[in-house]
């Protein structure tokens, strides 16, 4: 309690610093399946009287359909609101009462329910019933429907009037086009509005089967009792097939720059191109070449560029985010309106130059000794932990992926990370959205 | 289904972290609290200086003090530090608040003495430049425009800030006016820096797979050879009493309302004998302090008037004031009023009926989960240490809040909304949201790059 408030009194001096990851810390992950196929990865740990749990299916944004979009994650969220004869209130008040906290997040590929619990028999069962209950018994009452409609249609006439979201919304639209990835995970207020409870039904029926399901676990329990837990959430889940791939992603055929107007002190620019999957082979020379283009906080070319050497923006970065389909390659920054042309240009030439030039062996070490020597702080924590099992398991990751991380990082050379640039992205039809700016 | 009794969560056992504490000659405060799960260290540094220290004409020097301590010292370039840092595999930041600026590093174990050199050379050292303050200072104006002015709902805080509070310093917003950061200077931050950067003034925090004997060790050889500094007077400013209730309206390009409200109450002063700030937090965990919470079960739930409700209050403040706050927005068919009125409502129910024991039990149960929950995490165990400590108040504090908060009665809860949460005591702000320019239609327009 005390330390939730904490940061909201906070400035952060800095950019969102970069997930870093570590080294020798070993996990030991265990790995089996359920009687009826989900997967479940497993670490036992009893430092702490805690459980944790991450149940994934493949039933995110990605399976909706453009005439139903937020089909997908409105049905993730009412699977929390009643359940077995549950309604809302009863759940978040049995939850609250042992001091459960149920969570869960909906992105392109995943649904994801999780459960943080003490460890002790009493809490813990009265937790996980409940949590069985939401993930196999469902009940998508109508009244919740209708009034979480209503929520979600006021949220989205909102964001639309933000510079943040506006600028987010057109941006994977105008990168992936038909593609399912360029639907917003929330939905537009015209199609939350037609989602009937049917709809909902129907989704979950054919997204929310046990092949496919990945459980992710960690924590107070042994294998024994993870098992019987993994039994337990899964048992009475649909009985329909694992989800077919997705679509693949077609790479823009032209340039796209696309601005949008807006009385916004900042503009708010976004430049990208379809980026790397998960697994994919190019996916560790792009991710150093990155950490050096933009990833690397404070120590990367479009800060120095940008921030330090010219003081145009607060924030300046740029990411790959791997999903099971090519997932984005993002550059970000906002900076005062007047400057903005200024500002982006100074972003293309540092981008010209990295693709032209690419990195020398200095930075490259550099990145490796970040990359490799924050390796413990990636599995600092359970919570930490659970989020990696879980990214392994529903991508299908070998099991050594922590393991064998550094030494994937270590072997990157600036000759692939050069190669694999100019192979992945083409700076000629990059997407670009400017939301406010002259 | 649900049994009818609704036992409170009992505390498992827990083996309680290991934490020490050690003093220098220079008054410099080191605790360390050993966590051995994972072979990591997090070091922070945290200063007694926020923006409740900063006067007027200089806000936002705190803040900006904060970014120029990357920029340099006689040992270390402007830029090295962050380089340094990254090469050992770091994470760092820091951030400033009203009531302190902190600094930290997340690192391999092994790498701790980089930390110390680093912290302890620019606590003395630092080297502050024309140029790189005249660049640095266009990032933080770039951080307002970010941060408040173009965020609608962190516009309607600031406003409310400096209505709550007329005479105390956290009327300011940390960040700084604009104004202010346009008219700020070098020699501004080189005054700042003189006045609170000094051992005697800090409080370093170690949480991770250390010795505590050892850091000791290493935080002498560093820290030890600073030599302390006078420190200012620092004047109480206390705001005197509210005499009827204050109003404001912000316009911004927003679609959604949006009410803020706040009525002033005591922060915590004394952890022992105090009663009323234990039972102010109770009565916001009542309100709004898990799923099933009052308001959100009440108003977006049942009367589903809000699509979002919250309540809040700081226990601890280094400014000896705190606030008991309320916010929402309507949802569709009602009004920014409606809002406040419902939220005004619950207050009242619990003045007139109080609350009720399981209530209670359930806001404990969080308490206890929460105080076991917060040890997966090495970097919120040292931000709860380093906060309070530099408020002022021990670290030991955090090993006897749950039970205080335990013993809070549903009598206390009601009593302090009774005695507090009044209309002459109340600010109440409120978004009167803009439409974005009618005539702007997003264009699309493809082109070659």
């Amino acid at each position: 309690m005390l330390i939730k408030k904490l940061y909201a009194k906070c400035l952060t001096g800095m950019a969102a610093v970069l997930l870093s990851v570590s080294a020798q810390a070993a996990v030991n992950i265990q790995q089996w399946k359920t009687a009826n196929g989900a997967e479940v990865y497993f670490v036992e740990n009893h430092d702490l009287p805690i459980i944790d749990l991450s149940v994934n299916f493949a039933a995110g944004s990605a399976r909706d359909v453009a005439e139903k979009s937020g089909l997908a994650g409105m049905t993730r969220y009412l699977m929390t609101l009643g359940a077995a004869g549950m309604s809302d209130e009863e759940i978040s008040r049995r939850m609250a009462d042992v001091g459960a906290i149920m969570g869960g997040e909906l992105d392109a590929d995943r649904a994801a329910f999780k459960l943080r619990t003490l460890s002790q028999a009493r809490e813990r069962e009265q937790a996980l019933d409940i949590f069985a209950k939401v993930l196999q018994q469902p009940d998508f009452p109508q009244a919740t429907l209708e009034r979480e409609k209503a929520r979600a249609i006021a949220g989205l006439q909102e964001a639309a009037t933000q510079p943040e979201s506006i600028a987010s919304k057109a941006f994977m639209k105008a990168l992936y086009g038909k593609h399912p990835y360029a639907l917003d995970d929330g939905g537009e207020p015209e199609t939350i509005a037609a989602l009937k409870r049917d709809d909902l039904q129907a989704f979950y029926q054919q997204h929310y089967g046990a092949k496919g399901a990945v459980i992710a676990m960690i924590g107070d329990m042994t294998r024994e009792e993870a098992n019987q837990i993994a039994e337990r959430l899964t048992a009475k889940l649909p009985a329909v097939d694992a989800q077919p791939a997705l679509p693949t992603v077609a790479y823009p055929e032209r340039a796209v720059d696309e601005r949008i107007q807006h009385p916004a002190s900042q503009s708010h620019i976004l430049i990208g191109y379809p980026g790397v999957k998960r697994g994919d082979a190019d996916y560790f020379p792009l991710y150093v070449g990155n950490y050096i283009l933009g990833g690397g906080g404070f120590v990367s070319r479009l800060t120095e560029e940008v921030r330090e050497k010219r003081g145009l923006v607060y924030s300046v970065y740029s990411y790959f985010m791997p999903m099971a389909e090519l997932g984005p390659f993002q550059i970000g920054l906002q900076t005062k309106r007047e400057q903005s042309a200024e500002a982006m240009k100074v972003v293309e030439q540092t981008l010209d130059k990295f693709m032209q030039g690419g990195v020398s062996e200095a930075e490259l070490i550099a990145a490796k000794q970040n990359i490799t020597g924050g390796f413990p702080l990636r599995l600092d924590s359970n919570s930490k932990i659970l989020d990696y099992l879980a990214v392994i398991g529903f991508y299908k990751l070998p099991l050594t992926y922590l393991e064998d991380f550094n030494k994937n990082i270590n072997s990157v050379t600036t000759a692939q990370i050069k190669d694999a640039f100019s192979r992945r992205i083409d700076t000629h039809k990059l997407v670009t959205v400017v939301v406010g700016g002259n | 289904m649900l049994l009818g009794l609704v036992p409170s969560v009992t505390l498992p056992g827990v083996a309680a972290a290991e934490t020490q504490e050690f003093k220098l000659n220079n008054g410099l405060r080191l605790i360390v609290q050993e966590d051995h799960r994972s072979p990591v260290v997090v070091s922070q540094v945290w200063y007694r200086a926020g923006s409740i220290d900063e006067v007027n004409g200089k806000t936002g020097v705190a803040h900006l003090l904060e970014h120029m301590m990357f920029k340099g010292t006689k040992n270390v370039k402007p830029g090295q530090f962050s380089r340094l840092v990254a090469a050992a595999g770091g994470r760092e930041n820091a951030f400033t608040s009203r009531d302190y600026t902190a600094y930290y590093q997340q690192l391999e174990k092994s790498k701790l003495p980089l930390s110390f050199k680093l912290e302890s050379d620019r606590m003395a050292n630092l080297q502050l430049t024309k140029e790189e303050f005249s660049k640095e200072i266009k990032v933080v104006m770039e951080e307002r425009r970010w941060r408040t002015e173009d965020k609608p709902q962190s516009t309607v805080a600031e406003q409310y800030q400096s209505v709550v509070f007329q005479a105390h310093p956290y009327a300011r917003p940390v960040v700084g006016w604009m104004n202010d950061l346009e008219n700020m200077t070098v020699e501004d931050a080189r005054e700042w820096y003189n006045n609170w950067y000094a051992p005697n003034n800090a409080t370093v925090v170690v949480v991770g797979d250390v010795k505590a004997q050892e850091v000791y060790k290493l935080a002498q050889q560093y820290f030890g050879p600073l030599k302390p500094r006078k420190l200012p007077v620092r004047k109480p400013q206390l705001e005197p009493a509210q005499k009827g209730e204050r109003r404001l309206i912000v316009k911004a390009p927003a679609k959604l309302p949006y009410v803020l409200m706040g009525f002033h109450v005591p922060a915590l002063r004394d952890p022992v004998n105090d009663w009323e700030p234990y039972a102010l937090e109770i009565l916001a965990g009542v309100l709004d302090g898990n799923a099933s919470a009052r308001l959100t079960q009440n108003l977006v739930r049942s009367q589903q008037i809000a699509v979002d409700v919250g309540a809040g209050y700081d226990l601890t403040q280094r400014g000896a004031t705190s606030l008991f706050e309320l916010d929402g927005s309507p949802s569709e068919g009602k009004t920014a009023a409606d809002i406040e009125a419902a939220l005004l409502q619950q207050i009242e129910d619990i003045k007139q009926s109080g609350v009720t024991e399981d209530e209670l039990n359930r806001v404990k149960a969080q308490v206890i989960a929460a105080d076991v929950y917060q040890r997966d995490s090495m970097f919120n165990q040292a931000m709860q240490i380093g906060q309070l400590e530099t408020i002022g108040f021990s670290w030991r504090f955090l090993k006897d809040y749950p039970e205080k908060l335990k013993q809070v009665t549903p009598q206390q809860v009601q009593e302090v909304a009774r005695k507090y949460l009044t209309r002459d005591n109340l600010t109440v702000a409120t978004l009167d949201p803009q439409p974005i320019d009618p005539n702007a239609k997003p264009k699309g327009r493809p082109s070659d790059h």
